[in-house]
């Protein structure tokens, strides 16, 4: 028997709201699953459970606000049998905050009923989170001037709503602020930088491509993460966290990859077990994240466990990228525009297609000898794309 | 299809991506992913949606002609005639 409880899915996130259930008590579940839905300041989040067993009770009903901690439901494992006066375990979380205020605060039903009675009936409902509601009641937002069809509106809808009428933080704002002051206030950052002669690589894509249907193909991007991804096997030490003042890594490889939304802000969710995935594999998953994230769609493990972060800002035009590392990873890798530049061989002067890759370490985890080693080896392995496919 | 069509469907398939713009917002002689941000990824995205919508699909060795929204309409123009 364990209890779930409302996940961390930031170290800036308080409380989150439990929007849907996706399971319902007695189905059985396994690691993995998205057993509810919630809303947070990244939007709203399919969080999923680690254990396999069967969903013994529900504690939390739906549009239902919840801190960190709380418990939402209980889970029995599948070989236990249904026995209430059993004492649940797993309230570590909870208990360690040491609250004494009831852990969930109902949210009551808002703006469902008009406050005036004699609202004309012709006033069609609209479909709203209830933190939208809530946030639109508070700013005074016309809920139905926000609709877009039948689709419902979240949170970030009225916030940039909201913005537009007071400069007020958005949630997401807020948590890059706070994640990044502590990333400056908590970080000694290095920086290495090494151009990279992307010509043959490129040209490799390039002759990829052309036997490929449109569907099928490869961003120079994917093959960027493929070659971070497969440089991390070479050097492990970049890939990890950094917590009780020792470098914990990972053997999974989770790249965070920063995308930008286009309202505003960015999210770096991870390409989870990107060290199994071959560059087909690479692309499908990176579009599909992309795809989730621009339409507010992730999974709780994807904003939780990244290793490590991949910033690519070519396509703005940047030419080199000095990142603020994500805590508690340890390195960020940037990669800049790629130039048509002059580059010597040997005694030849010719033009090439390079680009800045750039390092941020931590380096309390590694010093720049290892992130030089990373660099050096991402710009060997960027020459011999044909090992990456 | 004639060309005012597939300009139609090309503004169209922008602001699919692009939510927040308006048809106004696309300058038609303007570099589409600069002006309007679009990246690379939606950028391809676009070139997909079009591909289904038209029947054409581009190559990445065109990229350059379908810069702007005038040169998109064009090279579908042409190489619809080509068939």
């Amino acid at each position: 028997m364990s209890t779930f409880v409302m996940p961390s899915l930031g170290a800036d996130m308080q409380s989150a709201v439990l929007m849907e259930w996706k399971v319902k008590e007695g189905d059985r579940v396994k690691k993995g699953d998205v057993i509810a839905e919630v809303e947070t300041s990244k939007g709203v989040i399919e969080i999923e459970v680690f254990e396999e067993g069967i969903v013994e009770k529900i504690l939390v009903t739906e549009e239902t606000e919840a801190k960190v901690g709380t418990p939402l439901a209980i889970i029995r494992s599948v070989d236990e049998s249904s026995a209430a006066e059993e004492e649940p375990t797993g309230f570590d979380m909870a208990a360690e905050t040491k609250e004494t205020e009831p852990l969930s605060i109902p949210i009551p039903p808002v703006s469902d009923e008009p406050d005036e009675p004699d609202e004309p009936v012709e006033t069609q409902r609209v479909k709203s989170s209830p933190l939208a509601r809530k946030k639109a009641k508070e700013s005074g937002i016309e809920l139905s001037t926000l609709a877009e069809g039948d689709k419902p509106i979240h949170l970030a809808q009225v916030e940039s709503q909201k913005r537009s009428v007071t400069p007020a933080m958005s949630g997401m704002r807020q948590a890059i602020a706070k994640a990044m002051s502590r990333s400056n206030a908590e970080i000694p950052h290095y920086y290495l930088s090494t151009s990279i002669n992307m010509t043959s690589a490129l040209r490799w894509l390039e002759e990829q491509n052309r036997n490929r249907t449109i569907e099928d193909r490869i961003l120079p991007a994917a093959l960027l993460i493929r070659a971070v991804v497969r440089t991390l096997r070479e050097v492990p030490q970049l890939n990890g966290f950094w917590m009780d003042d020792t470098l914990h890594l990972s053997e999974a490889v989770n790249p965070g990859i920063a995308i930008a939304l286009r309202k505003e802000g960015l999210i770096t969710p991870a390409l989870l077990n990107a060290e199994h995935m071959d560059l087909d594999a690479t692309m499908r998953s990176f579009s599909d994240l992309v795809t989730r994230t621009r339409s507010g769609k992730l999974r709780s493990s994807e904003i939780t466990q990244q290793t490590i972060t991949i910033t690519n800002l070519g396509d703005l035009g940047v030419d080199r990228v000095y990142g603020v590392i994500y805590p508690p990873q340890v390195a960020l890798v940037g990669f800049g525009r790629i130039m048509d530049t002059p580059w010597a061989e040997g005694d030849a002067l010719s033009v090439r297609k390079v680009m800045q890759a750039t390092l941020a370490g931590d380096h309390r985890a590694t010093d720049g000898r290892t992130g030089g080693e990373f660099l050096n080896k991402l710009d060997q392995i960027l020459q011999r794309p044909e090992e990456l496919l | 299809m004639s060309a005012e069509e597939i300009k139609e469907i090309i503004i169209r398939e922008i602001l699919e991506i692009a939510p927040e713009m308006t048809e106004g917002d696309i300058d038609p002689d303007a570099h589409i992913q600069r002006s309007l941000e679009i990246d690379s990824f939606d950028f391809l995205r676009i070139l997909t949606a079009l591909n289904k919508a038209i029947g054409v699909e581009v190559p990445e060795a065109d990229y350059g002609k379908v810069d702007t929204l005038n040169h998109m309409v064009d090279y579908f123009v042409t190489h619809l005639e080509k068939r």
